[in-house]
């Protein structure tokens, strides 16, 4: 299959358009969790109950009343291979645990993937709403919308004291976990990044990287999340992460010019070395490619990379992990045969920008 | 110990995650780790943080529980009726079996809510229209009631009429919500 084939068949809605604030936004996510009261939660739930959770979410997704035109299908983890598993989870449409450890799990995907309910992961229903871009309150709705219509048909377990009652007590309360995935390069060269995580989390949100392990964050990108799912309405925790997100907005974006300002050829230097490295690369780690795709990424959004579109970094950084390096191989790969591939596969997509002029 | 993802380099990343309350350890070398990057991040991140805190607050329980001194009494160890769950097999997973152990260990359960919810300990957020029953009908007359006491003392009388005409038809819709039993 050729690349390009391939890119437009593995990409989902929020990698490939743009929304508000999407130069430094990358996407806005909702996730609700759910149970249905007359089953023990998947922690404990027979294999039998766990079915029956699976088979009455798909009878609902078969019942008709859905949002827009958005149709459900419903894949099931017993039926798909470990590789097409790992796929769904690069995409960030279903968790590493439903993947790998849930029974009877399942996810009803919409067509432009940007819903995905999960089934049988740690709660019976994880709703999710993934938005390319800056929108929260958008996905909220979304989000809502959805759980409105299950709720008509499926019995939640909810109580007075504790809202809904999830798996475990830290999701409690609303359910709720909004988060944003920010890429924040300007606020990393500026060496502003170490003192502002520590003063977000004292707000009581939660900054990791998304790629990479331990405090590292591959290619600059962020995710921030609130903590807090009871005792706040849903508005006050989304309104709360909003404007936090929106002072970040503007440090990046201040960072962003004082970097022009002060060492220009120096960051001009950066960003084209970064372009050679991708470009002509035979080898390259996830680590490296990550590095260089956020300078490139930050090039184009300030100029100085021209012809090039912004979604290289969302759809690389995504393309270029191991799940999606051996679906595109059409088979297993070592580490060290990924790092070729992964060489090929970003000098290969650079090309077709070229080409597309 | 050997990686156990790529078979070849000697493992010195170490990981442990509970699911489905058992216990999976993972070995795996640095580059593996690496590439698996994110499938960690979101197993690994959650997972501890929550036990960790668990951990925490399980050394705090004595001081609670009134009856730390008969601890010699084996047999009393809370479990929830409808799933088995009992309280020290929820310390060790961090998850709850079913809806009904919020009931069953709702003593236990106060200040870890609380701990974890920077002191909050009541949902204030979205009521489910079924499920919810007559909770947001109450909710919603709570705030109505308070409507009027302010449209009382700015003296607008007109309005607070209309609001006293609407907040009795309430009372009455949830009066015959209750009756009904359901
Ligand atoms: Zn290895
Ligand atoms: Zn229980």
């Amino acid at each position: 299959m050729s690349l390009e084939r391939f890119i437009s068949q593995a990409v989902s809605s929020w990698m490939s358009t743009e929304g508000p604030d999407s130069d430094i936004v990358l996407s806005s996510r909702i996730r609700l969790a759910r149970n249905l009261s007359q089953f023990d939660f998947p922690t404990l739930a027979t294999n039998e109950e766990a079915f029956k959770v699976t088979a009455a979410v798909e009878e609902w997704a078969n019942s008709g009343s859905h949002p827009g035109a958005s149709r459900f299908e419903m894949v099931k983890m017993n039926d798909i291979q470990p590789l097409q598993k790992r796929v769904l989870v690069e995409k960030h449409l279903i968790s590493p645990h439903l993947a790998e450890n849930s029974r009877h799990g399942a996810c009803l995907l919409s067509e432009n993937e940007e819903y995905s309910i999960m089934v049988n992961e740690e709660d019976h229903i994880r709703i999710q709403c993934l938005f390319p871009g800056f929108q929260l309150s958008e996905a909220l709705s979304a989000a809502n919308e959805i759980d409105d219509l299950m709720e008509e048909s499926l019995d939640y377990a909810f109580d007075e004291k504790y809202g809904y009652l999830t798996s475990c007590p830290t999701n409690a309360g609303t359910g709720l976990r909004a988060s944003v995935m920010m890429h924040l390069p300007g606020l990393y060269l500026t060496q502003q990044i170490n003192r502002i995580v520590p003063a977000i989390n004292q707000l009581g949100l939660v900054v990791r990287g998304i790629y990479g392990e331990g405090s590292e964050a591959l290619g600059n990108i962020f995710q921030i999340s609130n903590q807090i799912t009871l005792g706040k309405s849903e508005d006050d925790i989304v309104e709360d992460l909003k404007s936090v997100v929106k002072q970040l907005i503007s440090q990046e974006r201040s960072a962003r010019e004082a970097l022009a300002k002060t060492s220009n050829i120096q960051l001009e230097d950066r960003i084209f070395r970064s372009y050679g490295i991708l470009a002509n690369s035979r080898i390259i780690e996830t680590k490296e490619a990550a590095g260089c795709l956020s300078d490139v990424r930050l090039g184009i959004d300030m100029g100085y990379l021209k012809d090039i579109s912004k979604n290289i970094l969302n759809e690389l950084m995504i393309l270029t992990q191991p799940g999606f390096l051996q679906q595109y191989a059409g088979g297993p790969l070592r580490p060290d045969e990924r790092d070729i591939r992964r060489a090929a596969m970003i000098r290969e997509r650079l090309k077709m920008e070229i080409k597309e002029q | 110990m050997i990686c156990q993802e790529c078979n070849q380099r000697p493992a010195t990343l170490h990981f442990t995650n509970f699911s489905n309350g058992e216990k999976t350890e993972l070995h795996l070398c640095e580059r593996c780790a690496h590439e698996k990057g994110e499938m960690f991040m979101m197993n690994q991140g959650h997972g501890f943080s929550l036990n960790h805190l668990l951990a925490g607050l399980l050394n705090i329980e004595p001081a609670l529980q009134p009856n730390t001194k008969e601890h010699f009494h084996q047999e009393e160890i809370i479990q929830c009726s409808r799933c088995h769950m009992t309280y020290p097999q929820f310390v060790k997973i961090g998850r709850f079996g079913c809806a009904h152990c919020y009931d069953t260990f709702k003593e236990q359960l106060g200040p870890i809510i609380r701990r974890l919810h920077s002191g909050n300990s009541v949902h204030n957020g979205k009521i489910p229209k079924r499920a919810g029953g007559t909770i947001s009908m109450q909710r919603n007359l709570t705030a109505l009631k308070e409507t009027l006491g302010e449209l009382i003392s700015k003296e607008e009388f007109e309005k607070a009429a209309e609001l006293r005409d609407e907040i009795r038809a309430l009372e009455k819709r949830l009066a015959e919500q209750h009756r009904g039993g359901e």
